[in-house]
């Protein structure tokens, strides 16, 4: 990674379309490194801002009762052609911050669900939550030095994914074990849209 | 493996709005956070009225850059930066490239693209 000043921060003229992928997982189990692996900039910081109605507040009056929560999220970019960029948003997996999914995700290609398989569980509502959503996404298994070597199909029965879902493990420190992971959603993303071409209108 | 504070979150002053006059969504839905903007050349002259952070985003525009880029550079929250730019883009002083598409199902095509960007990376 090249640090990039204020004169290259820009991308070049010539790209009309931008496209993205969120990269969703617990605390700590590699996003940030995966989409820095990959960024072709400095992976840069924003804030999103998130309303959500209060939990077990009565709303006595007729008004809603709101709070507003920052999330801050990493996210890198990749040049793809002289007309195209992909951005990758690192996105928190934990339950108060599904909220800020839907947002995300409105025109995603799709979602890649970094795993630890020290801590398989933290995944488990993560992925409900895709299936539910219908979110098309794949699971990478960032694989720790001190973690047990699991095989593909282990942890696609242990996570209880669909038969069709890609399972890839990756070390997200790695750029071409990063870029294969993203290569292995956008193969299951497209081929799931050939498959069904019209599903929804 | 992850930088420091990842995920930090803190509940946050509400002054950003101030800057919207109180308003959390664009003018328009084709703004996203992936969205291209570019200053319209030559560049339009900003009302007086126009706030710091709508001059400091058309002068982050200067050449094009995403929504989320301009947040991140002007350490603004993106969901701020997305309601200025919608307004600049209404006002014709930005212009936007690439917004929400409208398909629910990503264009083959498109997605093709994508793989051979991301091949070619390896």
């Amino acid at each position: 990674m090249v640090s990039v000043g204020s004169a290259d921060r820009y991308l070049p003229d010539t790209v009309q379309q931008a496209v993205k992928i969120l990269v969703v997982g617990a605390f700590g189990v590699g996003k940030t490194t995966l989409v820095g692996s990959v960024s072709e900039i400095e992976p840069l910081r924003t804030e999103e801002v998130m309303t959500q109605a209060s939990i077990g507040v009565d709303d006595l009056a007729g008004m809603s009762t709101k709070t507003t929560t920052t999330v801050a999220m990493d996210f890198g970019r990749i040049t793809l052609n002289s007309r195209l960029v992909l951005y990758l948003f690192g996105t928190p997996g934990q339950r108060r911050f599904w909220d800020l999914w839907e947002g995300l995700a409105e025109g995603a290609l799709g979602v890649l669900v970094i795993v630890d398989t020290r801590r398989l569980e933290d995944s488990f509502d993560v992925v409900e939550q895709l299936e539910l959503r219908g979110l098309p996404f794949a699971v990478a298994v960032n694989q720790f030095p001190d973690s047990e070597w699991y095989g593909a199909d282990e942890l696609r029965g242990a996570l209880d994914l669909l038969p069709a879902t890609p399972v890839v493990v990756c070390d997200a420190r790695e750029h071409a074990s990063s870029v294969d992971a993203l290569i292995s959603l956008v193969e299951y993303v497209s081929a799931s849209s050939l498959r069904t071409p019209e599903t929804t209108s | 493996m992850s930088g420091p504070g990842e995920e930090a979150y803190a509940d946050s002053a509400l002054r950003p709005y101030v800057i919207t006059k109180g308003r959390s969504r664009p003018t328009r839905n084709t703004i996203s956070i992936e969205t291209l903007l570019v200053a319209i050349s030559p560049p339009r002259a900003l009302p007086v009225s126009a706030t710091r952070e709508e001059r400091a985003l058309v002068r982050m525009c200067e050449r094009l850059l995403s929504v989320v880029e301009a947040a991140a550079h002007l350490e603004l929250p993106v969901s701020l930066v997305k309601v200025l730019a919608s307004d600049l883009v209404d006002s014709g002083h930005l212009a936007a490239r690439s917004g929400v598409p409208q398909a629910a199902v990503p264009d083959p095509q498109l997605l093709q693209e994508v793989l051979d960007g991301l091949r070619r990376l390896r």
